[in-house]
């Protein structure tokens, strides 16, 4: 069979870059665009992780610190959208418009 | 160790993340999209043992499927999403946001193909053994350690997220 190499996992990583960004801009509910995000930033971290197979152990360090930093954004994301569910009782992400005019 | 029957592995781990993180925008019920997002991050964390990153493929099951998609489902406890069925699953934007995505991904397919040929062929296999020692060393080491710096601004950033959550989740915002 074919030699894996680092262009594929490159390639699975953009494909599953995509498909979290079709789920961030076209879904309505808020919880699947966290997760979407999630996905983008799991796809990033096989990105650096194929990297980091040609250019030494720094890119699974930088991996580390992506999934500290998603971490964080589910933490505060979750607690933002539990303050705007208190406050008008919904999830959909284009009644999102408290600072529009 | 070399490894062993690596191409079909890769398919296989490769199609089930795919495939799964298809189900999981493609789902109107979030709880069944957070169940294919855990698929989709376990097969990963497989991909991660691949590519000889066994930290973290451990750090991404631990994290991901064990704290952040439990977080999910409690959030959606409560969140109360009865309606949910009667409603349009996506927005108005949602061609628009098509059109941007097929577009980047053109923009993708351009990159990798052209940038294929400078990638190195020389692929270093790290000793799988000592890799979070390898890690450590890069994070903490006396004169190795490049990342403590970043390592300390990500625990005040963690800090802040912990501080941040409870008071947005608060009674009184």
């Amino acid at each position: 069979m074919l030699e894996i190499g680092t262009l594929h996992y490159v390639l699975v990583g953009a494909i599953l870059f995509l498909i979290g960004m079709v789920g961030v801009i076209t879904r309505r509910n808020v919880v699947i665009i966290f997760m979407s995000i999630e996905l983008m930033l799991s796809a990033i971290n096989l990105n650096l992780l194929a990297f980091s197979r040609l250019y030494g152990l720094h890119g699974q360090v930088f991996a580390l610190f992506i999934a500290a930093d998603a971490a964080a954004e589910a933490a505060v994301g979750l607690g933002i959208l539990i303050a705007f569910f208190r406050n008008r009782t919904t999830v959909n992400m284009d009644e999102v418009d408290l600072l529009k005019w | 160790m070399t490894p062993v029957a690596t191409p079909f592995f890769f398919y296989f781990l490769s199609g089930i993340a795919i495939l799964s993180a298809i189900i999981m925008v493609t789902k109107i019920n979030p709880v069944h999209s957070a169940l294919a997002l855990i698929v989709t991050l376990l097969a990963s964390a497989g991909l991660y043992l691949m590519l000889y990153a066994p930290f973290m493929a451990a750090v991404q099951i631990v994290l991901y499927a064990g704290g952040i998609l439990v977080m999910f489902l409690f959030v959606m406890m409560l969140v109360n999403i009865q309606h949910l069925y009667v409603e349009k699953m996506l927005n108005r934007q949602w061609l628009v946001g098509l059109i941007a995505t097929v577009v980047l991904a053109l923009l993708m397919i351009g990159a990798l193909v052209r940038g294929a040929a400078s990638l190195p062929q020389h692929i270093v296999n790290h000793p799988e053994q000592s890799n979070v020692q390898e890690i450590g060393l890069l994070l903490y080491g006396r004169n190795t350690g490049y990342y403590m710096f970043p390592f300390e601004i990500a625990s005040v950033l963690l800090l802040v997220a912990v501080v941040g959550a409870v008071v947005m989740a608060k009674r009184r915002v």
